[in-house]
Order: C-alpha cells, then sequence, then structure tokens
C-alpha cells in the first residue's frame, strides 16, 4: 500500500489567509492544489510535508476572462479541463488548450490545475519511483542521496521540465504573478524557470502563483506537439510548442519556438527563431530552422524511449509543428 | 488529529472521522465498506479508483477527503436505481465488457459521466472519455461497443417518455 505521510491540512479561505498561513508555518508547509502531482509524489515520499495548505477555495485563482485584443487572464487555479475546453482559448490561443488537453488522462485534468501544472515537479526515471525503489538504488541527489544516478560525475540533478503548458506559455510569452506577505511580482513566466533539476523554479516557498497573462493573440498563430508512448497517461518526453506571426506579403514576422521536455526547464531555439524572422516560409528554410532548434534538445537517459529516437524525432516534431502554422495560414488565406 | 466531516455520497450523508491524509479511495473502501471503488496503483496511472464528484470522473486515490465535503460523490454503488442496474451496467455485462471487472467500476463512471454530457458520443469520443481507464485484459472494444449500446437505450428510453407527452399535445 502507499499511504500518503502524515500532515495538517488547513483550508484558507481568502489569498491572503493563503500566504499569511504559508509564511508563518514556513517551508514545511506546501500549498495543494489540484494534489495530482503532489500527492502521488508525497505517497513516494519525494515530499514530506508537515502542513498542506489547500489553495481550492481561493475565488482569487479562479476565472479566464480579456478578449484577443487585450490579452487574457486565467487564474492559476482553473482546472486543465476547463482552459482545453475555454472558447477564447481554443480560437485564440491554440497552443495552449492542446497542451492542456494534452496532459495525462481526464480524471487528472479535471482536478489538475494550470498552475500545478506549471509547477510540476522536474521528473526523472531515478527519482519518480517509490521509497523502497530508491532505497534500494541508493538514492539520488535530487531526493535523499547525493549524485546523480543518470550522471554520477555531473555535479548537478538532470531531472526534466515535463510540464505540457510551460513549454507553450513561453511561446507565447505569458506573465504569471506570485503573491506572499512579501509583496506581489509579475515577471515573465521565463524567469520563473532555473536550468536546475533539484531547484527549477524560482518561486519561493511562501509564495502562491496567483495567475497569468496571455499577451493579445492578434496576428499569432500557435500549436503544441507532444511526443510519447502511449496517447494518454505518459508526460512528454518531447514537447514542441511553436507560435508565428506572419505579415501581410507572406514572411515570418516574429516566431517563437520552445521546447519542452529537453532539460530541466523549457528551452528557448533562439538561433532558430531569429533565423525565421523576415524570412518566407520556404520549405528549405523551414528545414533548416527545425535543424537549428533541435540542436537545444540533449536528452539524457533518465525519461522513456530511447536517446536516439528522442533526438531523431525532434528535428521532425519542429518541422510538423512549422509546416502546421505555415499551411493553415496558406489554407485559409491571408488574414 | 481527527476532524469529524460530513461526506454526501449516493444520496446519502455518512459522518466520519478522517485524518487528513487519508485519501477518499481510503475512506470509501475502508471505512465505509464501499468496496465498489477500486484500489489499483495508486498514483493516479491506472483510473480504477475513478468516482465522480459533482458528475465530474476525478480519482479518489488523489483526492483528500476534506477537500471535498461540498461536493456529491457518486460511486459505482450508486449507479443502480430501485433495483435496477444502469443501462451501461445492464450492456457491460450482456457484451461481455467486463472480463476480469476490475477496471469496470472505474469505466463505467467515466461512461456515465460521458454520456449525460454528450447522449450519442462517437467512437472517438468515447475512447477519449474512457482514456483515463486502463483496462489490462485488453478488452477495450467490448467497452466501447457496451457504451455505445448503453448510449441507444437510454435515447430509446427518452424517446418512449416523451412519445406519451406528444400524444397529448392538440
Amino acid at each position: 500500500m502507499l499511504r500518503l505521510p502524515p500532515f495538517r491540512y488547513l483550508a484558507p479561505r481568502t489569498l491572503s489567509e493563503a500566504t499569511r498561513l504559508l509564511a508563518e508555518e514556513g517551508p514545511q508547509a506546501m500549498p495543494v492544489a489540484g494534489g495530482t502531482d503532489l500527492l502521488p509524489n508525497m505517497k513516494r515520499r519525494q515530499f514530506t510535508p508537515a502542513v498542506l495548505v489547500g489553495l481550492r477555495r481561493l475565488r482569487e485563482l479562479k476565472g479566464i476572462s480579456g478578449s484577443p485584443d487585450v490579452g487574457v487572464r486565467i487564474g492559476a487555479g482553473e482546472t486543465l479541463t476547463s482552459i482545453s475546453n475555454h472558447p477564447l482559448i481554443r480560437a485564440h490561443y491554440p497552443a495552449l488548450a492542446l497542451a492542456a488537453a494534452a496532459v495525462s488522462t481526464p480524471q487528472l485534468r479535471n482536478a489538475g490545475t494550470i498552475g500545478g501544472n506549471i509547477l510540476l515537479d522536474t521528473r526523472c526515471n531515478y527519482y519518480n519511483q517509490t521509497e523502497f525503489w530508491r532505497h534500494s538504488i541508493g538514492y539520488c541527489m535530487k531526493r535523499d542521496g547525493s549524485i546523480c544516478l543518470v550522471a554520477p560525475g555531473s555535479p548537478r540533478c538532470w531531472a526534466i521540465s515535463s510540464a505540457d503548458t510551460a513549454p507553450v506559455l513561453v511561446a507565447l510569452q505569458a506573465r504569471v504573478r506570485l503573491v506572499s506577505v512579501r509583496g506581489e511580482r509579475e515577471i515573465p513566466i521565463q524567469e520563473l524557470f532555473y536550468d536546475d533539476g533539484m531547484r527549477p523554479y524560482t518561486r519561493e516557498a511562501d509564495e502562491i502563483l496567483q495567475e497569468i497573462w496571455l499577451p493579445p493573440a492578434l496576428g499569432w498563430r500557435s500549436t503544441y506537439l507532444k511526443l510519447r508512448r502511449r496517447g494518454s497517461f505518459d508526460f512528454p518526453i518531447l514537447g514542441v510548442a511553436v507560435a508565428l506571426r506572419r505579415e501581410p506579403d507572406g514572411r515570418i514576422g516574429d516566431a517563437r519556438i520552445t521546447l519542452g521536455a529537453v532539460a530541466s526547464h523549457p528551452v528557448e531555439a533562439e538561433e532558430a527563431m531569429a533565423r525565421l524572422r523576415g524570412q518566407q516560409p520556404t520549405p528549405t528554410l523551414l528545414q533548416e530552422v527545425a535543424t537549428l532548434a533541435a540542436k537545444r534538445a540533449r536528452p539524457l537517459d533518465n525519461a522513456d524511449l530511447t536517446i536516439t529516437y528522442r533526438k531523431q524525432l525532434t528535428p521532425i516534431y519542429v518541422r510538423r509543428a512549422l509546416d502546421l502554422l505555415v499551411e493553415a495560414e496558406q489554407g485559409s488565406g491571408a488574414e | 488529529m481527527r476532524e469529524l466531516i460530513t461526506l454526501r455520497i449516493n444520496g446519502e450523508r455518512y459522518e466520519v472521522a478522517v485524518l487528513p491524509h487519508r485519501t477518499l479511495l481510503e475512506v470509501l473502501r475502508e471505512d465505509l465498506g464501499l468496496t465498489g471503488t477500486k484500489h489499483g496503483c495508486e498514483l493516479g496511472e491506472c483510473g480504477a479508483c475513478t468516482v465522480l464528484l459533482d458528475g465530474v470522473p476525478v480519482l479518489s486515490c488523489l483526492t483528500l477527503p476534506l477537500e471535498v465535503q461540498d461536493c456529491e460523490i457518486t460511486t459505482i454503488e450508486g449507479l443502480e436505481e430501485q433495483g435496477r442496474l444502469h443501462p451501461l451496467q445492464e450492456t457491460f455485462a450482456e457484451l461481455g465488457a467486463a472480463q476480469c471487472g476490475y477496471c469496470t467500476p472505474g469505466m463505467l463512471l467515466s461512461a456515465v459521466a460521458l454520456l449525460r454530457q454528450n447522449p450519442h458520443p462517437t467512437r472517438e469520443e468515447i475512447k477519449q472519455a474512457l482514456s483515463g481507464n486502463l483496462c489490462r485484459c485488453t478488452g477495450y472494444t467490448k467497452i466501447y461497443e457496451a457504451v455505445e449500446a448503453a448510449a441507444e437505450r437510454l435515447s430509446a428510453a427518452r424517446q418512449g417518455e416523451r412519445q406519451p407527452n406528444a400524444a397529448l399535445q392538440p
């Protein structure tokens, strides 16, 4: 039996009460929203918080509102189901609707929130195992051990950023608001991530991710492709988020390409994005861009399928995503 | 410390003293004797423990009872009405959609939620709705057929109900 370790449960009714409780209880406390990532991790003793602060009742974390010309605010407590079904997001930020719909299973999307997906714990074959399994192999540095079992000579942890929505929100240039008793800060979502499997987020223990802001979508098209073994349940072993804005003459005005599940944080393919800007999207150019983007993926042997396969599939998935957006535009005529 | 809470399950109210770290699955099976909800992987990777919270399928192994005191909880025990099986239960039995039967309660609850929301689902929509429920006997085809057959029965029953009313119209 995999039982949860004992904890005290606190149920604040407002965001300010929640931040106060997190500050008072200190680092022994963790916030819980949908619980779909935290509770399995607690059952495996990857986390053993003495206190859980429930975010479910906080109205400040709810709601999806806005429009494509001014941008959209998403409460971090909205479920992945409500995001994948929302007409505004489906029509104007399709990559986000696709990514939310690609997370795990219907049951987990009905409970899991977008805030929880953004702050998903990084994952690794040597870490996402029961306490019994990890004990038998001597533990890894991310929890209870001292070395990285994927790269034993490495001073750092290589656990993988495995959230589907994170690379999409980077490609869409989203901003996030974090709130604590010390104040609040609104930052570009890129600044939420560290390239470190052990400490993947700049979020402090007393901060709550309250909301996500998407910029205006006019003129942008976006998509998300996910590689995994099965059509549901599985975390991504590659996620490709692409957003493009075309000029009236057909050239690429702006392009964002972000890769998920290839490192401890979402990886922007800057060189590839720069190569696209101002250019006509010819098949030769798109192939070159896909190859450039794939250079940013350096998979290690700590996720499903083989490194070689994951590496080979990266340029193919980037190319497919680019083709989808370019063809959609040409198919529907100039806008 | 145990907390005394009230859970609404299948239309009945249950008072239970729970420890905060007990999951809804554990409370249903071990404290309330509602063992129809199955205990599978306990990590959100199988769907055997699916229950409905206000009609929406979620996993009871990843649900804290303290957080669902405001919800109407439906388990497999709550599907029959006045001693009559739900049409989905009938078609699952008739078409052999249950082999070992372990995934069946979770499958049924996911399917009930689907048919309430979408009375005439396509095969693809059924696959999507059941994509969080694993069957390791690999009996998916019969499960899809049973959901389709139940959708037809429910729709025929609804038309049957409508008919007498229609006859009253001038």
